[in-house]
């Protein structure tokens, strides 16, 4: 995701329920209630058909939609084999893996390098802050297809100067990330660090604490939120991630979990149920992180975008 | 023996990084204090300038250069400059106009629609008590947590193709062949009026939506209650009220949510090369340059491909840069 340097939300406001002229709301909400219900069940609707088939026989896939199963649920022949099916075909022991050995770095890193960098941005002072500040965020929009080429080439240079192969490797994804990542999180996390008392950091300087000291002892504790929301969205972006898994790690022993639902996708005619198997599995990840860190998620979002 | 592999390079990649900050460290506590402090945001900035020059801005000029080039096909034969004729011939190709048209109206549509949407049910939501609110939020919001082949997989159940005669279990054909009476109908290849397209642009909507949601559900409820209460004391209608009141003071956010959708837009690969493949007239530019580059193993218009979305991202930029000065005025 990427945010805009707008600030979006100025003031709160906290009368919440509008609870003045009471019982003549109640109505309203009722209809209101039931709207909602009906546009959240349309846009939740295609995910639960690929759960339904997942728990289906090929069998019925193919004789019935899914929908079907709420006219006769009990006559159904409920089964758990799509998703052994799946994990085999995904090959999901390694790619699993493989997408956590991708993503784990390409979270850290960024956030580190760019923590540093935003360090730099909100309490030093050098030549060209502004002119720097301003070509990250342009950065922000620049479109990663125009370094693609250039990048593989580069690895295959330096593939055959060394004898070190990187494309295909784990580490060609981290830089690549990495490196798109950067605008962002910088901008991000200097948001966040413009925030922080001034006064703090100016007593650490009196007691005679390095920049490094301060940085690692004071900014990046104190910076955890905005950090936390930055990571929980790379990790996110870098895990759902097909196209540079596509181009820079490509298929072979390294293969991540995205790579191999595409593939599992254009196997369909050997049974839709192992496909909507297979993308839960693929699922499961960012929906348990999704569920379980939400308020950092949408804190984040939010903070891309408010200073 | 993959989560061996995978937990080594972890360790080893992340031991590498934490060495360079150390060392990094250390060359800083070395230096004389006058040189220090000029040094030193330079040290910070380091691996940043490092990565970004390397990795980002030596490759977007050597794409600028390779777009004037043509690649030999012989191997081992180097490029030749060939001027402009990457571009002539890629504006003279009627495929390459349409997946222009294309780009241009996924740019229209997805970001207005979204924040359309997002709008209306961040206002809805708004109304409802919190236990409520924050359960429809969560649930417009779960697409977002989503891959985009993930999304593909999805939408297959919808938009696919079983031939006549079939039992009908894709959605969007079971309630056509119910409500008409007609044979099933292959969407996905239909682009009289970009008719699959547009199926397409839904996909990347219902993605979007939760984003637009989130932001706009914060500045409605940023907009001062006071402001709201005055047009109803004066008598102003709901949608009054809404139009007159709410909107312009959420006009900024409403803009930042288009522009970041925009950007989300033009970088939507997944979705659309897992469903099409980019054929049947559904391309956009970054699927375009994905097939100039390895199905027509043509480097040199690849190039041109992305040279072209960078210019169309141009405005973005602009954008970008002027609202953040105005964002510093008023610091």
């Amino acid at each position: 995701m990427t945010a805009t340097p707008t600030p979006l939300v100025k003031v709160k406001r906290k009368t919440k329920d509008r609870n003045k002229d009471g019982t003549v709301r109640e109505k309203p909400r009722v209809l209101i209630t039931i709207i909602m219900g009906i546009i959240a069940v349309a846009w939740l609707f295609p995910l639960l058909g690929i759960l339904i088939t997942s728990f289906r026989s090929k069998a019925d896939v193919d004789a019935s939609g899914w929908w079907t199963i709420f006219l006769d649920p009990f006559g159904q022949d409920w089964s758990l084999q799509a998703f052994g099916d799946a994990w085999v075909a995904l090959d999901a022991g390694t790619t699993f893996w493989n997408s956590a050995a991708v993503t784990i770095p390409a979270t850290v890193l960024p956030v580190m390098i760019a923590a540093m960098a935003a360090y730099a941005f909100t309490f030093l002072q050098f030549r060209g802050k502004e002119i720097y500040f301003a070509v990250t965020l342009a950065l922000m929009v620049v479109p990663i297809q125009i370094a693609v080429i250039p990048i593989l080439q580069l690895f295959v240079w330096f593939g055959n100067a060394t004898g070190i192969p990187i494309i295909g490797q784990y580490p060609a994804a981290w830089i690549v990330h990495a490196t798109f990542a950067m605008p962002l999180a910088i901008y991000i996390l200097r948001n966040y660090m413009q925030t922080l008392p001034n006064s703090l950091i100016e007593a650490a300087r009196v007691d005679g604490a390095s920049h490094f000291q301060i940085f690692w002892r004071l900014v990046v504790p104190m910076s955890v939120p905005a950090l936390a929301s930055f990571a929980i969205f790379q990790f996110l972006w870098v895990w759902n991630d097909f196209f540079v898994a596509y181009l820079f790690i490509q298929s072979g022993p390294n293969q991540v979990l995205q790579q191999g639902l595409y593939s599992l996708l254009g196997q369909y005619g050997q049974g839709w149920q192992r496909v909507a198997a297979g993308s839960f599995i693929v699922l499961v990840v960012p929906l348990l992180i999704f569920f379980l860190l939400q308020r950092y998620f949408v804190r984040g979002l939010t903070a891309g975008a408010v200073k | 023996m993959a989560i061996f592999s995978a937990v080594i390079s972890v360790v080893l990649g992340l031991g590498v990084s934490f060495l360079i900050f150390w060392l990094l460290n250390w060359v800083v506590e070395k230096t004389h204090d006058k040189t220090k402090a000029r040094l030193l945001p330079y040290v910070f900035l380091l691996p940043v300038i490092i990565l970004v020059a390397v990795f980002l801005l030596y490759p977007a000029l050597r794409t600028f250069v390779e777009s004037f080039m043509e690649q030999s096909r012989r191997r081992g034969e180097g490029a030749k400059f060939v001027g402009l004729d990457n571009y002539i011939s890629l504006f003279t190709d009627p495929n390459f106009l349409s997946v222009l048209i294309n780009n241009f109206l996924w740019v229209l549509v997805v970001p207005a629609a979204s924040v359309l949407i997002g709008l209306l049910i961040a206002i809805l939501t708004d109304r409802l008590g919190h236990r409520r609110e924050q359960s429809f939020k969560a649930m417009i919001f779960i697409p977002m947590a989503i891959s985009g082949v993930a999304a593909a997989v999805t939408w297959r159940f919808i938009y696919f193709y079983a031939p006549p005669g079939n039992p009908q279990i894709y959605l969007l054909n079971a309630i056509w062949t119910r409500l008409t009476g007609n044979d099933p109908v292959t969407w996905l290849t239909i682009d009289a009026a970009r008719l699959n397209s547009f199926l397409l642009m839904f996909i990347g909507i219902w993605l979007q939506v939760g984003f637009a949601m989130v932001l706009l559900s914060a500045a409605v409820k940023g907009v001062p209650e006071e402001t709201i209460e005055a047009a109803r004391l004066d008598g102003a209608s709901e949608r009054r009220t809404f139009l007159l009141v709410i909107v312009p003071q959420i006009r900024g956010t409403v803009l930042a949510v288009f522009v970041t959708v925009t950007i989300f837009v033009m970088k939507t690969f997944d979705v659309i090369y897992a469903m099409t493949g980019g054929q049947y007239n559904t391309s956009v530019l970054v699927v375009d340059f994905y097939s100039q580059l390895f199905s027509f193993q043509n480097p040199g218009k690849a190039a041109a491909v992305v040279i072209v979305l960078m210019i169309a991202v141009v405005p973005l930029i602009i954008y970008q840069i002027r609202s953040y000065k105005s964002q510093e005025e008023l610091r």
